[in-house]
């Protein structure tokens, strides 16, 4: 890799579409500090990577030394655990350690700061059976009388929704597979966060689509107006719930999740289950089969009824011209030509990461990498990177805007390098378009620092490196530079020239509940956001 | 998950019940964390702290097991009820943290700080001092012509109190070292 950030993203790539821990190496002092941002945005999504950092040598440590930093410090409160080896001795035992609070619970990074006279010294190694244990050991069973209320709720709902996470993710396939068989078997409808996309089919009969501030509005109103609410290792984040005292007004709720921490921080909750997923989910279908599969069919008739009315605003709609390509029209054609493709999609942030969300449809777990709670753009190539790594066959492609793209763009250097053939397809609108989008919404369109007028030639910046550049300025040839991209056997960076002041929607105006919507370009954007939602981000 | 050790029983529906009560109003809590006695462990627990907003009322720190390498960490805290369970929750997610113990919620508890006042003066205000500490029953741990120390035991309002009565009589200088708890009874 060519910088420690995108040598972090790389390996919570890896992590991330393969469910195994990413492992980081990275330098003293600046190479950890460099790391930092990554670590974090593994922290905020719950991505298991071990990161082994170099330190100046015992000795010397606190002396100012040469690229000294005091990474333990530092990287203390965005990691689930740092350790700092101060004899080769304790290297073995704490490395164990170090993946197994990685992987155990709610998944994470943790960071070992070897120094280095403790690497150049030897010591006897000891094995992962012989390794000291940690007292660490988070429970998976959820307890089976709250789960009993879950089924009972379950049984008799009129009006009922999943609400599912990343959690069911990172729990593993049987979780998605377990999610899969409720939600069919109870008929019950599903939606997702941007974290937890896969876990269910985007061509599921149950799907709804993903919810949140640029979530479907059938997704959202459903939110609102049900009546029992199954969280599935959702943490009820900012983005979700909106006004939290106006969220999902009339609903029993549920919260299924392995992080105590998370129940009842945002949200109250009346039936609380603390356990892994595909645990609970396991219990939840034994239970609930062993009653004799109960639902409230009539209830559960007429609230799909109601969904089919919210999902005929046919909120995605957008009307592509002849002219400039859409973003949505090139998320639409990079959806129909690639699916059936091994295809694995990482995305930067933004609002081509929504537009990624909304118009990409993702059939299985490990197939979306997006950098959901840290927002980091930066993000989405070097996770490519890891991604190829680990599925060197597999049709990688990140899905990026201009902006975030150039934040960590030296990693084309490592895609050339090792010959991995990712596809980074640049939604290229010469604008912050979220921040854009944002100071018109929000700000009466006092646009600041939000556009770029020295970009680079992307076609002449990805042959500097090495690699393939595709432009495409006309909707009538995007298909056809699509299919290059995707037929080329190498690296491409693909910049896909779309209007440039298309807003992202629908659009829940931070401070207003799920129910109040902006929809589409017509809407009446003045004065949406009031003075109290314009204090939040 | 030691956060979560609600007796069995305890309540209507499950061992592990979260139900809140998210009430306004703010409660003092007295906290028992226990914790793998190594190096940055009381750097986590003042970072959760300091990093998401919580109070610190108090907080005393010692090792408690010199052969397990365990300390005992005492923290008396402030917030509304959510906040409090946020706490719990957020020290029992902390690695190197075996237990946590609400003293406040889990039974009654004897609450205890040791203080050292420093009080200089000479004449009447001197023997007042000396009466009123007899009073307290605190003891003189060092004197000269012109000064006292004294050390005092006892809940915090006590030896806040004693430093009230003393201040006027030549307090100069106080230390404190925070509350240390324990549940009472066998258990």
């Amino acid at each position: 890799m060519r910088h420690e950030q995108g040598a972090v993203h790389a390996a919570e790539g890896y992590a991330r579409s393969t469910g195994k821990p990413g492992v980081v190496i990275v330098t003293s002092g600046p190479g950890a500090t460099n790391a930092v941002t990554g670590i974090t945005d593994a922290l905020m999504d719950s991505i298991p990577i071990v990161v082994l950092s170099g330190q100046v040598p015992t000795f010397m440590i606190g002396n100012d030394a040469f690229q000294e930093a005091d990474t333990v410090g530092i990287t203390r409160p965005c990691t689930k655990h740092n350790w700092l080896v101060s004899d080769t001795k304790d290297l073995a035992n704490i490395l164990h350690q170090a993946f197994h609070v990685a992987l155990s619970g709610r998944p994470g990074p943790v960071l070992v700061d070897i120094p280095k006279d403790v690497q150049f010294a030897s010591a006897e190694y000891v094995s992962p059976q012989k390794a000291r244990t940690s007292h660490y050991q988070p429970q998976v069973k959820g307890d089976l009388e709250a789960i009993t209320e879950l089924v009972e709720a379950l049984e008799t709902a009129e009006r009922p929704i999943f609400y599912t996470g990343g959690g069911v993710i990172n729990s593993g396939p049987a979780a998605s597979q377990l999610l899969r068989e409720l939600v069919d078997a109870s008929g019950i409808p599903i939606t997702s966060t941007l974290m937890g996309l896969g876990a269910y089919p985007a061509s599921g009969k149950n799907w709804l689509g993903m919810l949140g501030m640029h979530g479907l509005y059938e997704a959202n109103m459903a939110m609102h107006g049900c009546d029992l609410l199954i969280n599935v290792g959702a943490r009820f984040d900012d983005r979700i719930t909106g006004r939290v005292d106006a969220f999902s007004p009339n609903s029993t709720r549920v919260h299924i999740d392995i992080d105590p921490s998370s129940i009842n921080k945002v949200i109250k909750t009346d039936i609380p289950i603390v356990g892994d997923i595909a645990h609970v989910l396991e219990d939840v279908l034994k239970i609930w089969k062993s009653r004799g599969r109960q639902t409230n069919r009539e209830g559960v008739q007429k609230w799909w009824a109601r969904i089919a009315e919210w999902r005929k605003v046919d909120c995605l709609a957008f009307t592509q011209g002849a002219k400039t390509i859409k973003p949505q029209y090139a998320m639409q054609r990079l959806e129909a030509l690639t699916r059936g493709h091994d295809r694995y999609i990482c995305t930067e942030v933004g609002q081509h990461q929504m537009w990624a969300a909304q118009y990409l449809g993702f059939e299985d777990p490990n197939r979306w990498m997006t950098s959901g709670g840290l927002g980091t753009m930066g993000y989405g190539l070097p996770a490519s990177v890891g991604v190829q790594v680990a599925h060197p066959e597999a049709l990688v492609i990140n899905v990026a805007g201009e902006a975030s793209w150039l934040m960590n763009m030296q990693e084309m250097g490592t895609a050339v390098q090792f010959r991995l053939p990712v596809k980074q397809f640049i939604l290229n609108n010469e604008r912050l378009g979220m921040v854009r989008q944002w100071q018109q919404l929000l700000h009466g369109e006092r646009y600041s620092h939000s556009w770029s007028e020295a970009l680079p030639d992307f076609v002449k910046l990805a042959e500097a490196f090495g690699a393939k550049g595709i432009i495409c300025t006309d909707p009538a040839d995007l298909d056809d530079a699509i299919i290059e991209m995707i037929e080329h056997d190498g690296p491409v960076v693909f910049d896909c020239v779309v209007e440039k002041h298309e807003n992202c929607y629908p659009m829940i105006p931070s401070g207003e509940p799920h129910n109040k919507m902006l929809l589409g370009e017509d809407a009446a954007t003045s004065g949406a956001i009031g003075a109290s939602g314009a204090v939040l981000v | 998950m030691s956060a979560l050790k609600i007796k069995k029983g305890s309540t209507k529906h499950s061992a592990y019940n979260l139900r809140p009560t998210f009430s306004d109003t703010t409660e003092t809590h007295t906290l028992a964390v226990i914790v793998d006695n190594e190096p940055g462990v009381l750097a986590r627990v003042i970072g959760l702290f300091s990093g998401r907003g919580y109070n610190i009322d108090s907080l005393t720190v010692a090792e408690v097991d010199h052969t397990g390498h365990t300390s005992r960490i005492t923290i008396v805290t402030t917030g509304t009820p959510q906040v409090i369970e946020q706490i719990k929750a957020q020290l029992g997610r902390i690695v190197v943290v075996h237990e946590v113990h609400d003293l406040t919620v889990e039974g009654r508890s004897v609450e205890r700080e040791l203080a050292l006042l420093k009080v200089t003066g000479v004449g009447d205000k001197r023997v007042e001092a000396l009466r009123l500490a007899d009073i307290f029953r605190a003891n003189v741990v060092d004197s000269t012509l012109g000064s006292f120390v004294f050390e005092i035991t006892g809940t915090p309002d006590k030896i806040d109190a004693f430093a009230e009565l003393m201040r006027p009589l030549g307090l100069s200088e106080i230390a404190r070292t925070g509350v240390a708890a324990l549940l009472r009874g066998a258990s």
